[in-house]
């Protein structure tokens, strides 16, 4: 068995400033990080390493830096890394990203036949959701998206089943392996790395890609060339022109009954539903 | 270009580029026009996001004076077929509709098939989807199907009066920054949208449009994955802010798990749902699904309390929806009070039990009013 996780370097967003005045981001300090919806799909692969001794590449697209990201993972265990890299992929949106890590996961089939591809559902930077579908559609793959757990696994009889989340419930599916999966937050926590594995990492050569080692076919597909989206216009977002009415009063007491007093004489009509809704089922406290 | 716009239009998901450097559009695209949106349902329920999606429609349409067309795919039945009506009621000229039983259930290899081959044949220059998990399922898949762009989880829809195109808006940076991305030269222009970011138009019961059917044109033998079953979300105890109209929330001021039961207390005396800043839900007072904000669950309620909460843009991309917000802070100059209604500097432990109190107080005089009360609604 073959997983291929492919994972994004990232600013840890938590750390990011905006420049009040010129709205650019103050990256200064700000540290790269593996994105954090990724380590829920690195752990669910490791996790089928340990069920099926299944072998556990990284894949990801990005600049000579994110080597920091490959030999992360793979001291939680990964087995091999490859940083699919080359300045012809810079500047690409989620459309030529999906064309780039397809055409190396093809590359990486080859070479070894790949099970499932394993994504998290989306980046902390881009937020898009987008790259695991793209992934999917471009390497003929079923996709199983939203993926809060994983039931069931046949590899002899290429057989998965999975619990995936949907709006207002969970479905439940049956799909067939090859596939991706991309791997809603929260499903697991991820391991500490050993101390062995921990070495080994710090040793590690992370295979480097470009263009030619990947397969790019069609360079017009890639990096700014290859997308038809670009970012037009930044700006900092419009506050609400709302001033607040402070309320004040001698005691918190007043001073909550000066705030209902007020809020139902400006709002009549919120009151009085606010008063049916509690009578009604839906008042009843979930 | 600065470095750090380059990067920042890198995690947008495209390059920042001068206006007046747009591509051409391909010949191939010249034919396409109309605006789109996929009316979403599930299991018989229509998604609200696809009357904001509607509403919006409507008003991009008429700024480009084209029709708008609601997208109805799923089983042929009635219900299925009267989800077409309510797309005219909301705004549609018409609707495409690919009615098979092999559609019964969201699935995302079958949904492609339809909504590309619907796209191929009649040829939409604006494609919207909710960004819910079956609209950024489908819209991924099918816009890589097609070769077109795709904008994620947009926050704001407008076009471009200089040519037409649509400028899709969203926030970045965990909200820090707001940016918006063009489709160059592709089309559908396609979009995936917040749901209660655009509000819910009026229907008009009366309007009335046509229906093109369009066959699916696949088999269940060609669809690999299976649906078992489905555990609906009222079977578990899942907490439903999304659609909540009064919402109580704590932060970080709460100081503690037990503290936060005040804001269970007040919740529970409004009939409310409870919502959290990140700092809660990361300090593990409460469940992650309770989160409201940039990372977590937009809500649009009709009032929202917010209690210990200091208003980083982070939560208040999540909140600013609500008709009328309270905010109770310790400090005067807390950033939440610059998009509250009604602002209540104090100790937020002292003043959730009073407002309890109050409320109940208030509240129990409205609900004993004949008329007023026991489910009556009056203007």
């Amino acid at each position: 068995m073959h997983i291929a996780v492919c994972i994004k370097q990232v600013p840890d967003s938590a750390q990011i400033r905006v420049h009040p005045v010129t709205n650019t981001i103050m990256r200064q300090g700000v540290p790269a990080i593996i994105n954090p919806f990724d380590l829920y799909a690195l752990e669910e692969a490791l996790r089928l390493k340990d069920r099926f001794g299944a072998r556990v590449t990284v894949v990801t697209m990005g600049p000579l830096q994110a080597e920091g990201a490959m030999k992360r993972a793979i001291s939680f265990g990964a087995d091999e890394a490859i940083l699919v890299t080359d300045k012809i992929f810079a500047g690409a949106d989620t459309l030529a990203t999906s064309y780039a890590l397809a055409a190396a996961l093809r590359r990486l089939n080859e070479i070894e036949p790949i099970d499932i591809v394993f994504s998290g559902k989306q980046t902390i930077d881009g937020d898009t959701a987008q790259v695991g579908p793209g992934l999917a559609i471009r390497l003929g793959f079923q996709l199983l998206s939203y993926v809060s757990s994983v039931d069931r696994i046949d590899p002899e009889k290429r057989e998965i089943v999975v619990h995936r989340r949907a709006e207002g419930g969970v479905q439940v599916l049956s799909s067939r392996l090859p596939c991706v999966i991309t791997v809603l937050e929260g499903t697991n926590e991820m391991r500490f790395a050993t101390m062995p594995d921990m070495f080994r990492a710090a040793r590690f050569e992370v295979k480097k890609w470009d263009r030619d080692a990947a397969g790019i076919e069609d360079i017009r597909q890639v990096g700014l060339k290859g997308s038809p989206t670009v970012v037009n216009k930044v700006y900092a977002p419009q506050p609400k022109a709302v001033r607040a009415e402070f309320i004040v009063g001698e005691t918190p007491m007043q001073q909550a009954d000066a705030l209902v007093t007020k809020l139902f004489a400006d709002y009549p009509k919120l009151a009085v539903d606010l008063a049916a809704h509690l009578v009604s089922e839906d008042g009843a406290f979930k | 270009m600065s470095g750090a716009l380059d990067t920042l239009a890198d995690a947008a998901g495209g390059v920042l580029r001068k206006k007046g450097r747009r591509g051409q559009l391909d010949e191939r695209y010249a034919a396409y026009k109309d605006v789109w949106v996929f009316v979403e349902h599930d299991r018989g329920v229509l998604h609200p996001v696809s009357l904001e999606l509607l509403g919006k429609g409507r008003a991009l349409a008429d700024t480009l004076g084209v029709e708008l067309a609601g997208v109805v795919i799923g089983p042929a039945d009635e219900a299925t077929r009267g989800f077409c009506s309510k797309a005219f009621h909301y705004g549609a000229d018409l609707c495409y509709f690919v009615a098979d039983d092999i559609l019964t259930h969201y699935r995302n290899q079958p949904y492609t098939h339809a909504l590309t081959g619907l796209v191929n044949t009649f040829q939409p220059e604006v494609l919207l989807l909710g960004a819910t998990t079956q609209g950024r399922d489908l819209a991924g898949s099918v816009a890589t199907t097609l070769l077109t762009g795709l904008t994620a989880d947009c926050t704001g829809l407008e076009i471009d009066p200089e040519d037409r195109s649509l400028l899709s808006s969203r926030p970045t940076f965990g909200g820090s920054l707001m940016c918006t991305i063009v489709n160059l030269h592709t089309r559908p222009q396609m979009a995936t949208a917040r749901p209660r970011v655009f509000p819910v138009p009026e229907p008009d019961l009366s309007r009335q449009g046509r229906i093109i059917e369009h066959p699916l044109s696949m088999g269940e033998d060609e669809v690999v994955t299976k649906v078992l079953d489905f555990i609906p979300d009222k079977h578990t105890d899942k907490p439903q802010l999304a659609f909540a109209n009064y919402i109580v929330s704590g932060g970080r001021g709460m100081g503690s798990a037990e503290n936060f039961e005040l804001v269970f207390d007040l919740a529970r005396a409004l009939g409310a749902e409870v919502g959290a800043s990140r700092p809660v839900t990361h300090a593990g007072w409460v469940d992650a699904e309770r989160q409201v904000g940039q990372s977590g669950k937009t809500v649009r309620p009709r009032l929202y309390i917010a209690a210990g909460i200091s208003g980083a843009v982070q939560h208040r991309v999540g909140m600013e929806g609500a008709d009328v917000t309270v905010a109770i802070n310790n400090d005067a100059n807390a950033p939440v009070f610059g998009f509250s209604n009604y602002a209540l500097v104090g100790n937020a432990l002292e003043l959730l039990p009073a407002l309890t109190a109050s409320f109940k107080k208030h509240l129990s005089v409205l609900m004993d009013l004949p008329g007023q009360g026991a489910g009556e609604k009056k203007e």
